[in-house]
């Protein structure tokens, strides 16, 4: 008899040995990351140099694959129109949003894609932010292949937390174009929190101020052993040092005067950065600006570059007093406040932040590795097992379109997720058969100030009169701060039919053709994460059954006991091998000979309880 | 033993009977009120609870919240989608389900004004909508009506902060007098400090909406 019994959790996945290693990704604007976690050791995998750092910069050039990285950064001054960087800030963007920023945008936008999706136009090429990022996580990828020796396949990401829907949805697309399943999108500052908690088992209130190329979030959590609860978030998904670096630029380029191209654009903002750096050490910096249109010489010093760059740094602090109070908590109530990003080494920005908050603020980590060392603690903690547990808010309210262009709201922000809330609609007219329901996510009163996230049709709803018909919508927002919706009619109990239309996503059709295009072998690749999926569900399907013949095999007669085994054995053998629809006829077969068995558990469970239920009634 | 012809209807009817559901994944007998299955240990969909019952609290106003907490914190521990990132994905969609109802009982009962709001509403004394009697109301209405007025007529920041200080050591207030109503089974009470407390909340918000705009510099 096959009575070996397996905890949910212990039982080893079929061919484990064959899935490859699961490493957490900090997807940053300037840089990304990437570190494994095994028996909670993080290791940030390098280069030989010794660097962790991989620049977050695409070059396209007419022949061959993309270059990233350093590579691709080094690019930039020969052939700036062929590479592209801080790609980040346009994840989930719309083509409005875009063309507004247009000015500032060292790129030409192309026609947007079908799902309403920017492209920019690179080397020839029209890539959306999606595929870019994308090629950033395969070169992250194969970076940590080639030191681990080993397949890498699954992935913690993290993203900004105040990165909404779009943007989220964005960042999971990107690794699945790059052949990484995403087990978690996490945000940067819980991650930072995550690495901060386990090394030093702290306990209380404590604060990440996140400053990173592109965008600045705040988030206060709580550390309670070995629970990291999100309390309040708040930050601008468009406030970074690449704020800074454009401010130190323009001040150049109007030193120098004339016309300027774009490309010259791009070679001014390297310039910028470089001084940037030089004065988080030094305290004057010099240099000659060699740009098509010639050269210029320029001259900055500490007091000048803070006075240029003090109004994004209040910036932050505002935000951060916001949250504070939304919260109800005040800086002294915090046990510490922990640094991230490589914009917090800019000495103006840790004065500011230690006078703010009345201390001087950690950074013993690395700010520029501490988000994907949280995230590789992440990724051991999904695939091995932990006893830490993230509990993450929904960063922006989510409402919806009514009338006059007014939000209502449906799930308020600061909400811890998952969360699912249902709102019954009714229709307005006789017979009407479909209705348009739009989703947006911000603070702001009027639609036009929130961003849209989707745009649904509600249709096959039944005919009535107007204002009969229930129809209950339920948002869901999961763990990962993505959201989809369910409709129901409730007077006839038939599903409606929802079609999602992200506002600024891709079709699914597109994201089928770019992972076509992308991976040599997506089918291949869609082929065996339905084959593990198939392998967990009959593994599932044979612990349940084997836990139910150690309590209820005494309802079987030998022969009925053979044949399930013969079933079992089925599966087992079908699920050795890798033809997915095997797998599931011989589960199905296993269900269907066992649902006897399963109809006496039942009656016997039911007459164990009315009896201890009749004997409680007579004695009672 | 299986004489009586079976359908599926009488033996849902014989398993609620019995106050028992089947397991989604063993198929065998379960408690609906458990979150696993005994025999298979598959995690089970939340059953129809109350939330105080759900995080094993009594039904009654007087909540100390870091008991709620530790008690949100263990379910979240066994019940988090996270715990079941490997699991198949019927689990893994069920433990997002109870995720979510426990994240729901959680916030509800977390804030004093929730709580009182939900308390009211299952014990069928609803503070607002259909069922909800106004007659009391009135004098409520008066006073937060006088409130508003002061704060839209105060121009500087220290008047608006000194409006919101009132506001919340009212807010105290009326929680003191919630829980005293609560303790004495006096439902309408409850029901008007509810109410008031309702107002002192959204007045605060008004007050801290109308700093910020004077700390901008605006007159609005
Ligand atoms: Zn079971």
């Amino acid at each position: 008899m096959l009575l070996q019994i397996h905890e949910p959790g212990e039982t080893p996945l079929p061919h484990e040995n064959e899935k490859g290693l699961a490493v957490g990704i900090d997807l940053g604007t300037t840089n990304s990351v990437v570190a494994i976690s095994r028996e909670q050791k993080v290791e940030v995998v390098r280069d030989a140099r010794g660097s962790g750092l991989v620049p977050s910069v695409v070059a396209y050039p007419e022949e061959g694959g993309p270059l990233v990285g350093e590579i691709a950064r080094r690019q930039i001054l020969d052939r700036p129109e062929i590479v592209v960087s801080s790609i980040k800030r346009l994840m989930g963007r719309g083509v409005a949003e875009l063309e507004g920023l247009g000015a500032k945008l060292p790129y030409e936008l192309g026609p947007a894609a079908e799902g309403g999706m920017a492209r920019l136009r690179i080397g020839g090429r029209l890539l959306t932010p999606v595929e870019i990022s994308a090629d950033i996580l395969r070169a992250v990828k194969e970076r940590a292949e080639l030191a681990l020796g080993r397949n890498v396949d699954r992935a913690v990401v993290t993203v900004p937390a105040y990165f909404d829907d779009a943007a989220r949805t964005a960042t999971r697309d990107a690794a699945r174009l790059a052949g990484l399943e995403v087990l978690r999108l996490v945000a940067e500052p819980t991650a930072a929190a995550l690495a901060y908690g386990l090394d030093s088992k702290s306990e209380g209130l404590y604060a990440v101020y996140d400053l990173g190329g592109g965008t600045f979030d705040f988030s206060l959590l709580r550390l309670e052993k070995g629970v990291f609860q999100v309390l309040a978030t708040g930050g601008d998904a468009a406030l970074g040092g690449d704020d800074f670096d454009q401010a130190v630029a323009a001040r150049f380029l109007a030193e120098r005067g004339g016309e300027i191209t774009r490309e010259e654009t791009k070679q001014a903002l390297v310039a910028a950065r470089l001084a940037k750096e030089c004065l988080s050490t030094q305290d004057s910096w010099d240099g000659t600006l060699m740009l098509d249109s010639g050269d210029s010489d320029h001259s900055l010093d500490r007091t000048a570059l803070e006075a240029l760059i003090s109004p994004f740094v209040e910036r932050t602090i505002r935000i951060c007093a916001a949250v504070l109070e939304d919260a109800g908590v005040s800086a002294g109530d915090l046990g510490g406040v922990v640094l991230v990003g490589g914009s917090t080494r800019v000495p103006l920005v840790r004065e500011r932040v230690a006078a703010f908050f009345g201390r001087p603020a950690l950074a013993d980590i690395d700010p520029d590795e501490v988000v994907a060392v949280g995230a590789a603690l992440q990724a051991e903690a999904l695939t091995a097992g932990s006893d830490t547990l993230l509990l993450d808010v929904l960063p922006l309210s989510l409402g919806l379109e009514t009338m006059g262009g007014i939000v209502e709201k449906i799930v308020e922000r600061n909400t811890p997720i998952p969360v699912a809330r249902a709102q019954e609609f009714t229709t307005y007219q006789d017979g009407q058969d479909a209705m348009a329901i739009h989703v947006v996510q911000g603070e702001r009163e009027m639609v036009d100030q929130c961003r849209s996230l989707a745009r649904f049709v509600l249709d096959g709803i039944p005919p009535m009169v107007a204002g009969a018909a229930r129809i209950r919508v339920t948002f869901s927002v999961d763990a990962d701060g993505l959201l989809s919706v369910a409709a129901r009619e409730s007077t006839t109990g038939r599903e409606a039919h929802v079609e999602v239309k992200p506002s600024y996503g891709l079709t699914e059709d597109e994201m089928a053709a770019m992972l076509r295009a992308s991976i040599e072998n997506a089918a291949d690749d869609m082929e065996r994460r339905l084959l593990t999926e198939a392998r967990v569900e009959a593994r599932r399907a044979v612990n349940a059954l084997q836990a139910a013949l150690a309590a209820d095999a005494d309802l079987l007669s030998a022969d009925e006991v053979a044949a399930i085994e013969t079933s079992v054995e089925a599966v087992e053998r079908a699920m050795s091998g890798s033809d997915r629809h095997a797998i599931q006829g011989a589960a199905e077969e296993l269900e269907h000979r066992t649902k006897t068995f399963a109809e006496r558990r039942m009656d016997r469970g039911i007459r164990k309880a009315l009896a201890g239920r009749n004997v409680a009634e007579i004695g009672g | 033993m299986n004489d009586m012809p079976r359908t599926p209807a009488a033996d849902a009817a014989a398993a609620q009977a019995a106050a028992l559901a089947a397991c989604w994944s063993c198929r065998g007998p379960v408690d609906p009120a458990s979150l696993f299955c005994a025999t298979c240990k598959a995690v089970q969909p939340p059953a129809p609870l109350d939330h105080f019952t759900r995080l094993g609290l009594p039904r009654a106003f007087d909540v100390k919240v870091p008991v709620l907490e530790q008690l949100y914190f263990g379910f979240q521990r066994q019940l988090h989608p996270d715990r079941f990132a490997g699991a198949a994905p019927k689990a893994r969609q069920i433990s997002q389900s109870q995720a979510v109802a426990f994240n729901e009982a959680y916030e509800t009962l977390k804030d004093p004004l929730a709580r009182a709001t939900y308390l009211l509403k299952i014990s069928g004394v609803p503070i607002e909508g259909e069922g909800a009697h106004t007659i009391h109301d009135a004098g409520l209405l008066d006073e937060q009506m006088e409130r508003r007025e002061a704060l839209f007529e105060a121009t500087d920041i220290p008047a608006v902060e000194a409006l919101a200080a009132a506001a919340r050591a009212d807010a105290k207030a009326a929680t003191a007098a919630i829980a005293a109503a609560f303790a004495r089974g006096d439902l309408a009470a409850a029901r008007i400090e509810t109410l008031r407390l309702k107002y002192l909340v959204k007045l605060g918000e008004e007050a801290r909406g109308r700093r910020a705009r004077l700390a901008q510099g605006g007159t609005a």
